[in-house]
């Protein structure tokens, strides 16, 4: 295996990786802050990405594209909370898995019944195609690359937002004592409608700019998702260094699990054999670290509740 | 007799009624959406002792029902080529006698109910959730990429396989076998439920300090009904493979797992025929509107959503009233 | 080596969070017979080191014998198993399960045989009679089917001890058993743990003054995570470092 191959594949688990945090991050923190569990967060995933879909298509703005996708998840995200979330957050996790599970039957066939079943594209704007030449000699995708680039912003724009603003201190007292920061008079309804919105804005992020690079279709969300499930139980529930590590971790673990595994296999099998138990054994090794993880810490590397 | 006990007793003769209506009537596919209802509520009843009992909100039950689904595909389709599955330590041949399979849809289930049980359950509450979720979707994306019995595309059995003494491509006797084993299952689970197990597992729900105070230890008490849980789940998706003779990835996808949980909850969860009367909802629905909407899981989402939100019994619920303490 | 007469010792066991000492070096026992009663101000750590006697909680040090054994390493079920008997302050019971079911399960658990899936387990004769016979010596045998959430509070205390009773224990410990009883309901229960003793011996975490000092063979007194004296009632009534530290008394 060549050093290049290696480099690329790294740069893609990296590049998938953010992609991830930005998904987990949104449920993370609000599961810190609220509580709360929601399955319909892949939902917001596919509204930003139908979204992007559908303002390219018109406008051919790459860009408005992004401002679309952020915009109507955000929307969606505090209208489902407003609407039906807020009456969750003092109900048990069952109530809330069921109530978000249906939220999903009702976005991903709402939007079937509106953009239809086939899957639709969105190209990658001229300016961000094609490869660049990194040093060592790598040719790398200029987009998959913006991706990295505008994943890891958006991580240190968190952790400035949580750490230095107003906003931010809010989101940590909620974590810690709901009762104070109302006490202190905080208007809990508004924060956690803002909170809601902000996780829902990164996820249809997300789902817009991989909706670039894969195809745009209901049922993109729910996968995603679960990768984020993963990712917070690596690294731990409410922790958003947890989610941003796990993410990494994951996103390296399949992208080279899928590299190495047939490779390794192929030492004691034959081609053929080997390729396809190390592709299947690939396609479990995440959870695997999960486990693993688990065994060694229940609470996750960052979790501070078990 | 309870109110609830009347309701149960009738939807029991109204499962056995419609299949022999429709056989009497020439309608045999009505006969196999009963079939459908009995193997879905099956694994309803499987989940429910896990949820219902054991408060263990599992969102992975789609790995134990697509096991099940497996162990009769690999099993019939090793049989129907005549190749055997090892043959190293020793023979192994494949079946196509429903019995065995459903013993080795049980076992392996069984097994990965504890493997999976006893990593997840050192987690609770949203945790356990998600790691039962993620679970389930790693036997997804296994299924999906080991391409020896089909990969994405699954596995087709071409004849049902045989049960002694009957005819199982018969309709109305295949129905017979399902609704026998979910009444048999209904029975243990009613059984459990009273029983001194059921009584530590139900107290380990509302309280574990209370459970370990009096000397047990509640990660016990799950493990074992998680896999009972998962067993009984297996061996209803032994009997859908059968029923469709057809085996895919979609067995073992997220979304099978929420279904069954929507069973249970339509139905009144914690509730005996739970399961049965969500099965039978779903069904109904997705037979009627799905005629007339092609989108019709929107409806089934807004009544799931109202359930949870306004109706928290379920159907069972609404009808009986609140649920008496089992004595 | 603690005395070896006592039934339950704590030896040096100390516990922190942080900078908070919450046990500091304490050595307590209980005797055969006796009824042991740990008292302090809010935040004295009684609840940490009912904690880590019952085995919610490990120390960070010291050992925990019942019977003369070491029992620091096991958990809270396995401390049961030996004999353990624990009420909470905060009623941990099956709230949706009879009074009955709630005897029951405890004798479940003394009998030690939880898996058992065949037959009812209120039709097991043998539990059944151990759980009735402790309802009946805590005066509840009369809502034996009644369901626990619809208990008065003071029943509920009862139906606690109820259970304790039924693990036939070698040792009680009991937080705070009569918080939120009225007058009555505490001379009642005073009286009734009064009887329990010659059962198995107590300790007592209690906040009614009334209560301990008619209660108690010896007193312990709690302050900042240490046991500041320990003695008869009258001793305690005397001791001035007690005064000072527990009733704020300078005198």
């Amino acid at each position: 295996m060549s050093f290049i191959l290696f480099a690329e594949q790294v740069l893609n688990g990296l590049q998938f990786g953010v992609m991830l945090f930005l998904m987990s991050a949104g449920l993370t923190l609000v599961f810190g802050v609220m509580g709360l569990i929601n399955l319909a967060h892949g939902s917001l995933f596919m509204i930003g990405a139908f979204a992007a879909a559908a303002v390219a298509g018109l406008t051919g703005s790459f860009v408005l594209a992004l401002m679309a996708a952020l915009a109507a998840a955000a929307a969606a995200g505090a209208l489902v909370e407003v609407l039906v979330i807020r009456r969750l957050y003092d109900r048990d996790h069952l109530d809330q898995v069921l109530a978000t599970f249906a939220l999903i039957l009702i976005f991903s066939e709402g939007t079937r019944w509106i953009f239809g079943s086939f899957p639709l594209f969105l190209n990658i704007p001229d300016y961000l195609s094609g490869p660049v030449t990194l040093p060592g000699g790598i040719q790398y995708p200029l987009y998959r690359l913006t991706l990295i680039g505008i994943g890891l912003a958006v991580a240190v724009g968190l952790f400035l937002l949580i750490s230095r603003t107003r906003l931010g201190i809010q989101i940590r007292a909620g974590e810690s004592d709901r009762e104070m920061i109302a006490a202190l008079g905080v208007d809990i309804s508004k924060l956690y409608t803002i909170v809601f919105a902000l996780g829902a804005a990164l996820a249809g992020l997300a789902g817009a700019l991989v909706g670039a690079i894969q195809s745009v279709q209901v049922g993109m969300g729910e996968p995603v998702l679960i990768l984020a499930f993963v990712v917070i139980v690596i690294g731990g529930i409410g922790s958003i260094k947890g989610a941003l590590i796990g993410s990494i971790l994951v996103g390296l673990t399949d992208t080279l699990g899928g590299l190495f595994m047939p490779a390794l296999f192929a030492l004691f099998m034959d081609n053929s054999s080997a390729a396809t138990a190390g592709s299947a054994l690939a396609s479990m090794l995440i959870y695997i670290l999960m486990a693993v993880v688990l065994i060694v810490k229940p609470s996750g590397l960052f979790g501070a509740r078990a | 007799m309870t109110r609830e006990r009347k309701i149960n007793a009738g939807l029991a003769l109204a499962l056995l009624a419609f299949p022999l209506w429709a056989y009497f009537a020439n309608e045999p596919f009505m006969i196999t959406l009963a079939t459908k209802v009995a193997i879905l509520a099956l694994a309803g009843v499987g989940l429910n002792i896990a949820l219902g009992q054991g408060g263990l909100v599992s969102l992975g039950h789609a790995a134990f029902f697509g096991i099940g689904g497996y162990a009769m595909g690999i099993l019939a389709s090793h049989a129907q080529t005549f190749d055997p599955i090892a043959e190293w330590p020793f023979l192994i041949e494949g079946t196509k006698s429903m019995p065995i399979i459903w013993i080795v849809a049980v076992l392996t289930s069984g097994l990965a109910a504890l493997l999976i049980g006893a990593l997840s359950l050192r987690t609770s509450g949203v945790y356990f959730i998600m790691i039962t979720l993620a679970f389930g979707q790693m036997f997804y994306y296994f299924a999906i990429s080991w391409p020896t019995y089909g990969g994405e595309d699954g596995l087709s059995i071409y004849v049902r396989n045989g049960f002694p003494g009957l005819n199982t491509l018969d309709p109305i006797q295949f129905f017979a076998i399902t609704f026998v084993i979910l009444m048999l299952a209904m029975g243990f689970a009613a059984m459990l439920a009273k029983s001194p197990f059921g009584l530590a597992l139900n107290a380990a729900r509302q309280s574990p300090q209370r459970v370990e105070t009096v000397g047990m230890t509640p990660y016990r008490l799950r493990l074992v009904a998680f896999v009972i849980s998962g067993m009984i789940t297996g061996l209803a998706g032994a009997l859908f493979a059968d029923l469709n003779r057809f085996v895919s990835p979609t067995m073992f996808s997220w979304q099978t797992s929420g279904e069954i949980m929507v069973f249970i909850i339509i139905g009144g969860i914690g509730r005996l025929y739970g399961p049965l009367v969500g099965a039978a909802l779903f069904i109904a629905l997705e037979h009627i509107l799905g005629g007339l909407s092609d989108y019709w899981h929107i409806y089934l989402g807004v009544l799931l959503l109202l359930i949870v939100l306004f109706a928290r019994g379920g159907v069972i619920g609404s009808l009986a009233g609140r649920g008496h303490a089992h004595d | 080596m603690p005395m070896t007469d006592a039934v339950l010792a704590t030896k040096g066991i100390s516990k922190s969070f942080g900078a908070l000492q919450a046990s500091l070096d304490i050595s307590i026992d209980l005797r055969p017979g006796e009824i042991h009663a740990l008292i302090g101000p809010n935040g004295a750590g009684k609840s940490t080191l009912i904690q880590q006697i019952a085995g919610g909680m490990k120390p960070d040090a010291g050992q925990i014998f019942l019977n003369g054994q070491d029992i620091t390493a096991l958990g809270t079920a396995a401390r049961a198993k030996r004999g353990l008997a624990r009420t909470f302050q905060i009623s941990a019971l099956a709230m949706e399960d009879t009074v009955l079911q709630n005897a029951v399960l405890g004798a479940l658990g003394a009998q030690g045989r939880p898996f058992q899936v065949f037959g009812t387990a209120l039709g097991k004769a043998d539990l059944r009679a151990t759980a009735e016979q402790a309802l009946d010596r805590v005066g509840l045998m009369d809502h034996a089917k009644t369901r626990t959430s619809e208990l008065s509070h003071g029943q509920r205390r009862q139906l606690e001890v109820a259970v304790a009773l039924t693990l036939n224990p070698k040792a009680f410990v009991m937080d705070e058993p009569m918080a939120g009883l009225g007058t009555r309901g505490s001379k009642r229960l005073t009286g009734f743990l009064d009887s329990l003793r010659e059962q198995a011996p107590i300790l007592l975490v209690e906040h009614d003054m009334d209560a301990v000092f008619t209660l108690a063979d010896r007193i312990s007194v709690l302050v900042y995570g240490q046991i500041i004296a320990t003695g008869t009632v009258d001793d305690i009534r005397a001791n001035a470092d007690v005064r000072r530290a527990y009733l704020g008394d300078d005198t």
